[in-house]
This record gives structure tokens, C-alpha cells and sequence, in this order.
């Protein structure tokens, strides 16, 4: 399909990739392409400028700190990361990872891409606030950091604003995590995921119910099916589960993804 | 915008505009149209092809991102006038009833072939996962990858 007409810019640095972004109404970050590409078919999104950042391999890294902090290129793909030695120090994120869409489509989409089109279905946006990872975005004004349960803001919308670029994301040490989803077919759009990790007390973010992952803290299985239901959840009804089924199912998937995290799965 | 791309080695200068997905490139610019536009929104996989090594669907790529880049389709595959053995193993095997998702098949399978050498009956399932037959003539798809690797 012929897309709208669009410029391209490929800046050589993340300086020059924000200065295009804030510079320009209309510009928008062209990472992966995997979803921004078919909604521009669509017309959904019709940027002037497109800021490729596929050059950037400042981006791209994957590293391991000294003290198990895990640190992720917004421009890593799903299948860099699943390839990852450094990503196994967290192995539920090359798990993840690797139930998203295909091999092409692993090839191309990337972690930063994934968060900051905050699709509710997406399957990072609940894994990022379930492990408490940190978001760290440059703008204009310079660099901040962001708790991922406090990035994701709306459908579509995150705290990356106008002109500015998420770099990374960093995700602190653990092992006891659990991720769980039901989708249309295997390996497809979740209709309802949950991630949990346990430290301590137990996180597990819910995604597809709400505008953004939802967050619940509980200190066993039993409170977090509690937490689940008395959250009341208010989700979508469509084709493929009614808002009812949804709500059902925020329970049992959370259940496995805690199952998951405690080792009991 | 002018780009410069090596596929199935031989070099084409060209000026697109940035909008120009690179399956449209690859078929109108470059005449190759081997590679397929199935469903045009990164379902089907009948546009794969390999970039720099890596395999893609190119309805979700910009011609101007593959800018330097090195691209395998489907009519890189044959040398000489010979078949791949991949594509003996298609013909071979009746791997194909319409013949639609075929190009993009046979790149798959070749970028899994590439990856391991020797796939389980699983690990050729999910290299083919994102690609559609909609006559749906995945046992013998999977036969033919199966015995281009023996």
C-alpha cells in the first residue's frame, strides 16, 4: 500500500534524533516499524517526518552490571535479546520475548518500541512494571529516568513526550518472575496477560484490562487472585471476549504468571 | 531520496520516495517479483525476504532503510539455472498448491536453515510461524524443509 507522503530523516546520534523530534511538529520515531509502518497504511498515524533510529547503535547494547542491573537499548530487537548471554541474568524477558508475533517480526520490533506504543495488549508494558525496570528517556532538556509503573499513561501514550526519545531500560536483578497470556491463536495479540515477579512480596501487572497495565501488590497467591477481583476490573468487551471473560481471565492469568514467579508452574 | 542496495548480488542505485515500502521497491523499481504482497499488513510473510542476513517481511520496511544494506529474495536462491535444494525439496515434496506463499516459504526456511541446520519438526514450525498458506499445505511445507536439511 502506498503510505501518505513523509519525510525521513536518519539522524547519526540520539542528540540529533531529539533535536529532529523536538524540532518538528509532526515528526515521529521510526524504531522497528513493525507497528508504526502498518498504521501509517491504515492512515491511524500519518507523521511528517519519520526519525529512523536504526542507525543508532548506541541503542543497541545489551549490558550487565557488576550488580545483576540489566541494562536494554530502547533499539534492541526481541531477537538480539533472546539471543542475549547478558539477558539470561532475567530469563523471563527472552521468554517473553520470544511469544511475540513471528520470526520476522522478532527481528524487527524492538524492546523501546514495544513500551512506548503502549498497545494495551502489548506484552512488555505489564513485564516492565511487573519487574520494576526504570525507563530512561532524553529530551531537550536533558535526560530523566521514569519507574516503568509510572510511564505508561494512556492507550498509546507514555511518558516519553513530544520531543523526546526513551534510550533504555534498566531492569533490576531477580530470577522469580512469571509471565502468562491467553491470545488469539498461538503467539498472537493477548486478549488478557499478566507478568508477576516476586521479591519479597509479590508485583503482578495485568495488561489488556485497562489503559495501561494495572499493578497489584500481594504478599501470596491467594491475596493476588484477591487483589484481582476486589480491583474490579473495567474491560473492553469485543469480538474475541466479552468484558465479563476478561475479568475472569485477569484472574486465572495472573494466578499462572504468580504460579510462574514462585516456581509452582 | 537516492539509496544504494546490493540484491542477490548485484548493486542498483536508485532515487525512491522515503513512503516506498521495500516490497514495492524490490517489485516495481527492480522488476523482481518474486516476493509477494499477500496481505500488506505483516501477517502473511509472502513479502520475506533477507536483509543484511536477517529475515523480514518487506511491506514493514522503508526501500530507503534497506540504504546500504544487502537483500536475498527469492530469485537469488537458483544459481545457474539449478534449483536451491530447498526449492527441489518444495518441488519434490508438492510443497506448494497455489504457489502464493511459496517465495516467502522458501526465504523463511532458508534463514532457518542458515540458523540450524537441523530443525526438530517443531523448530521448522515455528522458523514457517510467520507465514500464511491459505491452502493451508503445511504438512508437506514441512516435509520439504525437512528433507532439504538431511
Amino acid at each position: 500500500m502506498l503510505l501518505r507522503e513523509v519525510e525521513y530523516a536518519r539522524p547519526a546520534s540520539v542528540e540529533e534524533a531529539v533535536r529532529f523530534l523536538s524540532e518538528h511538529d509532526g515528526a515521529r520515531v521510526l524504531a522497528g516499524g513493525q507497528t508504526l509502518i502498518n498504521v501509517m497504511k491504515a492512515r491511524v498515524a500519518s507523521p511528517d517526518l519519520l526519525v529512523d533510529l536504526n542507525g543508532l547503535d548506541e541503542l543497541k547494547s545489551i549490558d550487565l552490571a557488576a550488580d545483576g542491573t540489566l541494562s536494554l537499548g530502547s533499539m534492541v530487537t526481541y531477537s538480539e535479546l533472546i539471543a542475549s548471554a547478558e539477558a539470561r541474568a532475567r530469563p523471563i524477558l527472552g521468554e517473553v520475548c520470544a511469544q511475540i508475533g513471528d520470526v520476522q517480526v522478532r527481528n524487527r520490533g524492538t524492546v523501546g518500541g514495544n513500551v512506548c506504543s503502549n498497545d494495551p495488549t502489548n506484552h512488555l508494558p505489564p513485564l516492565m512494571v511487573a519487574l520494576g525496570a526504570t525507563m530512561h528517556i532524553t529530551g531537550p532538556n536533558g535526560d530523566r529516568t521514569v519507574p516503568a509503573e509510572e510511564f505508561f499513561l494512556g492507550v498509546y501514550m507514555t511518558a516519553a513526550g513530544p520531543g523526546e526519545l526513551l534510550t533504555k531500560i534498566t531492569v533490576p536483578p531477580g530470577k522469580s518472575d512469571g509471565f502468562a497470556s491467553v491470545t488469539i491463536g498461538k503467539d498472537g495479540t493477548c486478549i488478557v496477560n499478566a507478568a508477576a515477579s516476586v521479591n519479597g512480596g509479590i508485583r503482578v501487572a495485568i495488561g489488556c484490562v485497562e489503559a495501561v497495565p494495572m499493578l497489584l501488590k500481594a504478599d501470596s497467591a491467594d491475596a493476588v487472585r484477591a487483589a484481582v477481583q476486589n480491583a474490579n476490573f473495567d474491560p473492553p468487551s469485543d469480538v474475541h471476549a466479552s468484558a465479563d471473560y476478561r475479568r475472569h481471565l485477569a484472574g486465572v492469568v495472573a494466578a499462572r504468571a504468580t504460579a510462574q514467579a514462585q516456581g509452582k508452574s | 531520496m537516492d539509496i544504494d542496495v546490493t540484491v542477490n548480488g548485484e548493486r542498483y542505485e536508485r532515487n525512491v520516495e522515503p513512503r516506498k515500502l521495500l516490497i514495492h521497491f524490490l517489485r516495481d523499481d527492480l522488476d523482481l517479483t518474486g516476493s509477494h504482497v499477500g496481505c500488506d499488513t505483516g501477517n502473511c510473510g509472502a513479502c520475506s525476504v533477507i536483509v543484511d542476513g536477517v529475515l523480514v517481511k518487506s511491506c514493514m520496511m522503508l526501500a530507503v532503510q534497506a540504504d546500504g544494506s544487502t537483500v536475498e529474495t527469492v530469485e537469488g536462491l537458483a544459481q545457474d539455472g539449478e534449483l536451491a535444494g530447498l526449492q527441489q525439496a518444495f518441488s519434490d515434496h508438492h510443497a506448494l498448491q497455489c504457489g502464493y506463499c511459496t517465495p516467502g516459504m522458501l526465504m523463511s526456511a532458508t534463514a532457518l536453515l542458515r540458523l540450524n541446520s537441523h530443525p526438530s519438526e517443531d523448530e521448522i514450525r515455528k522458523g514457517i510461524q510467520g507465514n500464511i498458506c491459505r491452502c493451508t499445505g503445511y504438512v508437506n511445507i514441512v516435509e520439504a524443509i525437512k528433507a532439504a536439511a538431511e
